[in-house]
């Protein structure tokens, strides 16, 4: 029995890169889930009852979320070379230091559950399904980008992720869109929207929030609040900078964000919340980014290198869990490495994939304006005589 | 003209200090016209969010020396003063110090303006004229626009930023709606005249889908603003001067390429330069030809390629300036000289302005056209990332298109 029980937990255990030697050491499917205490900061509400505080979860999971963590910064880091190699081109937005965002909300989601952000979105595609390949191509400008090398950076998308949006604030009424069209058809399942603290006083988030409430529609209203807009630090930007509030009459949590454990929690309960029919609600994820805004911001002209430092070593999410996986003897220290060289291998793997990639093709120029037999006839080119056809 | 050294030098000192701590080089503002290459080929750091234009440094239409400069006869209010190397964005930032300094109730708002702005055109601004009257705004286009329309309504110059002109669409409803019919449906009672929005627009290397948009045909439908488009640093000076303190809601679309590349001497007086007239830039009697912005230095190219396939070849090039309203008369005269007409834009070719300007000669100057008009513009597809070379008309369209006119 216990041999039977030891090869189909390494079968599991292959998929989360942990040997099956280490495997013996939980014998029982019990073991195998961990009850974690969050600190008791980590969630604040806003008409509503928080979330509690103990966490059940797999270890398998566990270590699921520190792979992917620590392979989404390699990732970005791997963005951050690339740009500076000038293989990059036009902007690019790096999630380095808010990876537990997007990893804690992937877990506690399923792929029914759709997702919506802004710019700073390729955490998210890779979360999402995206393969580091497809986004390093799409950053690159490649036909194996995920777009087709056409969109870049800012334009990623997955099928149960609608990227990946340039213009700040617009994808806020479009998730509550999506969330409409879930509820219409039926589907149990929730839309996540995300925006920054900047884009938080732009107009059409209120309108969203408005409809979100009217309809009672699934819309989980996501504020990242990374304390910077740009360079505009949110009390400079924000008269109410308690994000979570901003709803007025959607019920609101603040959520440690740079504990990937308390997000998790946060978005399980916020999709429970919105699915049982409660309607809307909004999350405030406090986050933090240690790069600039962008590849061509510093990121040191409005904050002191201390304050990023600070984050860094205190608050800093891959960290954090990597503390929680040695408390709990989830998995040693040189299985921790293991995978920290998994993923370096893998990016670096993706990264000479992604350049080997040619690029797009220059009749892809001229598709995918309209839908093909649109009633619009053509696209007119180069020559009088020159149509592309739809 | 003490006070205006004064200014000057404050604002060169302030300019200084405080660019050195944005600079990653450390380099004095002087200096920034020399050698793009040696800042950047070397180092590690990205592309400047503005690009490079190398070719504008040989062109012919910039003013390289104090003379040339005040030898344009629309600057003889200022030809005795004195000129200074500026590029555009320095100019930018002398007409708005200007603007300041000569009406109190000026203020210059938008987003991140403060510490000078993402492309630099308000830097020293704050601390010169303090935080009351040069502030950030959040990050709210359409409250910003509707913000500026108060004000203006009011009777004080606002004085608005819109960081790219792409994100100049949720203003829309706002600049269309509000600031363009303010003065007839009110019957003349208000007005925002007040009211200047500016926003750097146009192609630049690397902008992709929401960094490089020319939205000025949408605005030029719109009865009651003006648009302008400046070329160079003098221009932008006094066509930013003339749109602040013209009663009319203007938008002054800067094209950003043009923020570093382009390096005149630029005279520091206060001068104006007229709104609604085009300037005809070099005579010729063969083909006219129209254009805005950055793209008059593709065209001026594109004149040189095509004069060495067709030798003799004579250009009228003249640049438009201000789209709304737009100078009929000189257009119209000039190709009643020449009867061929080329106009090129970046904005795609549907629905372009060149639409516009063809459809008027059409009507005028019918049976004195040799042939067809020519619009050399973008593809009517979004503007792509890695495709822009092929979307915009580079000079080999534009010549491919002086030889079409020419040859018919």
């Amino acid at each position: 029995m216990l041999s039977t029980q030891k090869i189909s937990l390494a079968k599991v255990a292959a998929k989360a890169f942990i040997t099956p030697l280490t495997v013996r050491t939980f014998a029982s499917s019990a073991a195998r889930n961990v009850s974690i205490n969050l600190h008791k900061g980590s969630f604040e509400s806003y008409n509503c009852d928080a979330p509690a505080l103990d966490v059940e979860i797999s270890k398998e999971e566990l270590v699921r979320m520190y792979k992917s963590m620590v392979t989404m910064r390699r990732m970005e880091m791997a963005s951050d070379g690339l740009y500076k190699a000038k293989l990059i081109r036009g902007f690019c937005h790096l999630c380095t230091g808010q990876e537990a965002v997007a990893v804690g909300m992937e877990t506690a989601l399923t792929a029914e559950d759709k997702i919506i952000t802004a710019y700073r979105c390729h955490g998210f595609t890779y979360m999402r399904g995206g393969s580091i390949t497809s986004i390093l191509a799409e950053l690159l400008g490649r036909k194996a980008g995920i777009s087709g090398g056409k969109g870049g950076s800012m334009h990623m998308f997955t099928p149960n992720f609608f990227g990946g949006n340039g213009i700040v604030g617009a994808q806020v009424p479009l998730g509550a869109g999506i969330a409409f069209a879930q509820k219409y058809l039926g589907h149990k399942a929730a839309t996540f929207s995300l925006y920054g603290d900047g884009a938080s006083n732009q107009g059409q988030v209120f309108e969203a929030y408005n409809m979100a409430k009217l309809w009672e529609l699934p819309a989980v209203f996501v504020c990242e609040n990374n304390r910077y807009g740009m360079g505009t630090a949110a009390n400079r930007s924000s008269a109410n900078t308690s994000y979570f509030k901003r709803g007025d009459y959607i019920p609101g949590l603040k959520v440690n964000g740079m504990d990937v454990l308390a997000v998790h929690q946060a978005v399980a309960y916020a999709k429970e919340w919105t699915v049982s029919g409660k309607g809307p609600l909004l999350l405030e994820m406090e986050t933090y980014r240690y790069g600039g805004h962008s590849m061509s911001d510093p990121g040191t002209t409005y904050r002191t290198r201390e304050e990023i430092q600070h984050m860094r070593s205190n608050n800093d999410p891959i960290t954090g869990l990597k503390q929680r996986l040695l408390e709990f003897n989830i998995i040693t220290e040189d299985e921790m490495k293991a995978i920290d060289k998994a993923a370096r291998v893998e990016v670096d793997q993706a990264v000479e994939e992604a350049k080997a990639s040619g690029e797009p093709d220059l009749s892809e120029f001229w598709t995918q304006i309209y839908q093909k037999d649109a009633g619009i006839p053509y696209v007119r080119g180069r020559e009088p005589e020159e149509f592309h056809r739809y | 003209m003490s006070t205006t050294l004064l200014r000057s030098a404050r604002l060169a000192s302030s300019l200084s200090s405080i660019s050195r701590t944005f600079l990653h080089q450390g380099a004095p503002v002087k200096h920034l016209h020399t050698s793009l290459k040696t800042h950047y080929a070397a180092s590690n750091s990205p592309p400047p969010a503005e690009g490079f234009l190398p070719g504008v440094a040989n062109s012919q239409l910039i003013k390289h020396t104090h003379h040339d400069a005040l030898r344009n006869p629309e600057l003889a209010g200022v030809a005795n003063g004195e000129t200074k190397k500026m590029n555009t964005f320095q100019a930018i930032n002398d007409a708005m110090s200007i603007a300041l300094a000569t009406d109190d109730t000026a203020c210059v708002f938008g987003e991140d303006v403060g510490f000078g702005g993402v492309f630099r055109c308000t830097m020293g601004l704050a601390d010169m004229f303090g935080r009351d009257r040069v502030f950030n705004t959040p990050l709210t286009e359409q409250g910003i626009a509707g913000f500026g329309i108060g004000m203006a309504a009011m009777g004080s110059t606002a004085i608005a930023e819109i960081q790219f002109a792409d994100y100049i669409f949720p203003a829309f409803d706002q600049i269309v709606n509000e600031a363009a019919k303010y003065r007839y449906r009110s019957g003349g009672e208000f007005n925002v005249g007040g009211l200047c929005i500016r926003t750097p627009c146009g192609a630049v290397g690397h902008g992709g889908h929401y960094h490089s948009q020319s939205p000025e045909a949408y605005f030029a439908h719109t009865p009651g603003i003006k648009v302008v488009v400046p070329r160079s640093p003098i221009q932008a000076k006094g066509l930013l001067l003339a749109s602040i303190r013209d009663r009319n809601p203007t938008i002054f679309m800067e094209p950003k390429i043009l923020y570093r590349a382009a390096v005149e001497m630029v005279p520091v007086g206060d001068y104006e330069l007229p709104l609604g007239k085009a300037e005809i830039l070099t005579q010729g009697k063969d083909l006219t030809i129209i254009g805005w912005g950055a793209q008059l230095y593709v065209l001026e190219n594109a004149i040189q390629l095509a004069q060495k396939r067709m030798p003799g070849l004579s250009v009228e090039l003249i640049d438009l300036r201000s789209i709304l309203p737009w100078d009929v008369e000189t257009v119209c005269n000039s190709v009643n000289k020449t009867g061929r007409l080329l106009i090129a834009h970046e904005a795609p070719r549907t629905q372009g302005f060149a639409a516009e300007i063809a459809s008027t000669v059409m009507e005028r100057c019918f049976l004195r056209l040799e042939a067809p008009i020519q619009r050399v513009c973008s593809y009517d597809t979004p503007f792509p990332l890695v495709f822009e070379k092929f979307h915009v008309p580079d000079m080999i369209r534009c010549a491919e298109g002086i030889e079409r006119a020419m040859k018919f």
